[in-house]
């Protein structure tokens, strides 16, 4: 290896130095990040970020051309049996062959799974309301995600990996992805690891949260330690600022007038005395939702762009 | 139990939850000795991670609101504790804020309000 890290051994997913490129375009830049087993692990960040490519390399759909994947602790890319068999994966669009029926799915998909569980399999297929003998390509777009989801989840993967699951979906169907990420990881302990750009969805069911920010991990860590670390301060000014106050180490700045608010990372700025020599005082301080940090990071990401957007 | 996350607020779930099982069981809609649900149920009720739920149940038990007993579940706790107290406090004096707020809006002072609550209160007790 070239890059030892210390948890890499025990984690479920590592991933060192990933980069990627399409053309002249990165579309992942140094990537490196260890999920844990035992928990849910959200990858945020907008489209195009690069999360399905980062995806494609766990199940071993991309080789890695610069850096080293590794799921299990196995190449994904040389040993595709042994990764596949422990992963339940569902897409944004599943890909599932339109001219089967429901059960037809079902018995195909076990096939591949010597660990399929064919109650459970039941007990999900009663519980999404699918009927046996529809054909997938009459579903509507939220039972093939249900159709796709009972698939990915009847094995009881050790992993279960989940790349935009509810783009797109109505928020019953969103409602039902979200149980199936609660039940995996209330059993036994296993591992989701979940992309999405519905921050409100990461914020609520994750343990670790990645940022990806055009190709590369601008925010990485427990979802606690974020939220801890965050502060949403507004502030009152004496005189009505004409333009943005300059305050260094702030993530984002925006208001008007006398009010502003600003963003930052607790961990770099010590703002009570920043503000006071500014004229300003503190009216209020907040966390942050996991939206409005992540929105302050790719906004403080992108040279060149105003830190304040004209509203 | 009835608990409503906002994920759109900035307060941390965790907390989200050990606030509102602080203000249902100083409201009395939990009752002393009353069970709550295991951490999964909840989990999966709420859409939220376990862990989540288990951080703030730890939360809830280490402030003496609820108790754990060994292998069977999370009960309300039985003896009121002072930060019970002083909860009750809270939770009233936001609704005493809101009301006095609304009085002023509508031109009526403070005797008013007063004899009113005296009235109601004795309207109420007449009742059972």
């Amino acid at each position: 290896m070239n890059f030892p890290s210390p948890s890499s051994a025990e984690s479920v997913i590592s991933i060192t130095g990933l980069t990627r490129r399409f053309g002249p375009k990165t579309a992942l830049n140094d990537v490196s990040l260890y999920v844990p087993p035992g928990g849910v692990f959200g990858l945020v960040g907008e489209n195009g970020a690069g999360k399905t490519t980062l995806i494609k390399h766990l199940l071993g759909l991309f080789r890695a051309e610069t850096g080293e994947v590794r799921v299990f602790g196995l190449d994904p890319v040389a040993e595709p049996v042994a990764v596949l068999g422990g992963i339940g994966y569902l897409s944004e669009q599943p890909d599932l062959p339109g001219w089967m029926r429901v059960d037809e799915l079902l018995r195909y998909t076990q096939a591949f799974y010597p660990n399929w569980d064919p109650a459970y399999a039941e007990q999900l297929r009663v519980q999404f309301g699918l009927n046996p003998t529809q054909r997938i390509s009459t579903l509507s777009k939220g039972q093939r995600a249900k159709a796709g989801l009972l698939a990915a989840q009847a094995h009881r993967p050790k992993l279960l990996l989940l790349d935009e699951p509810s783009s797109g979906l109505d928020p019953m169907v969103r409602r039902d992805i979200l149980e199936a990420v609660i039940r995996t990881v209330a059993d036994e302990g296993r591992t989701v690891f979940f992309s999405s750009h519905l921050l409100e969805e990461i914020e609520r069911v994750s343990d670790q949260v990645a940022m990806l920010h055009q190709g590369q991990i601008v925010l990485c860590g427990p979802l606690d330690e974020i939220k801890a670390r965050h502060r949403r301060y507004t502030l009152h000014f004496e005189k009505a600022q004409v333009k943005s106050p300059a305050i260094a180490g702030a993530l984002r700045i925006s208001g008007s007038g006398k009010e502003w608010t600003v963003v930052c990372n607790g961990a770099g700025i010590n703002l009570p005395p920043l503000a006071a020599g500014l004229g300003a005082r503190i009216v209020g301080e907040q966390i942050p939702s996991l939206n409005e940090i992540f929105e302050a990071h790719a906004g403080a990401a992108l040279p060149g762009q105003p830190a304040a957007p004209l509203s | 139990m009835q608990i409503h996350i906002s994920s759109s607020d900035g307060v941390p779930i965790y907390l989200q939850i050990v606030n509102q099982v602080k203000h249902l069981v100083a409201a009395g809609r939990l009752a002393p000795a009353e069970e709550i649900p295991p951490i999964r149920a909840l989990a999966e009720q709420l859409v939220v991670n376990p862990s989540t739920v288990a951080r703030a149940y730890l939360e809830l038990e280490r402030a003496g609101i609820v108790t754990k007993r060994h292998g069977s579940g999370t009960y309300v706790s039985t003896s009121p504790s002072t930060l019970s107290r002083r909860e009750k406090i809270r939770v009233l004096t936001q609704r005493m804020d809101a009301l006095l707020a609304e009085a002023g809006n509508l031109d009526i002072d403070l005797s008013e309000v007063l004899e009113l609550a005296r009235e109601r209160h004795e309207t109420m007790h007449a009742k059972k």
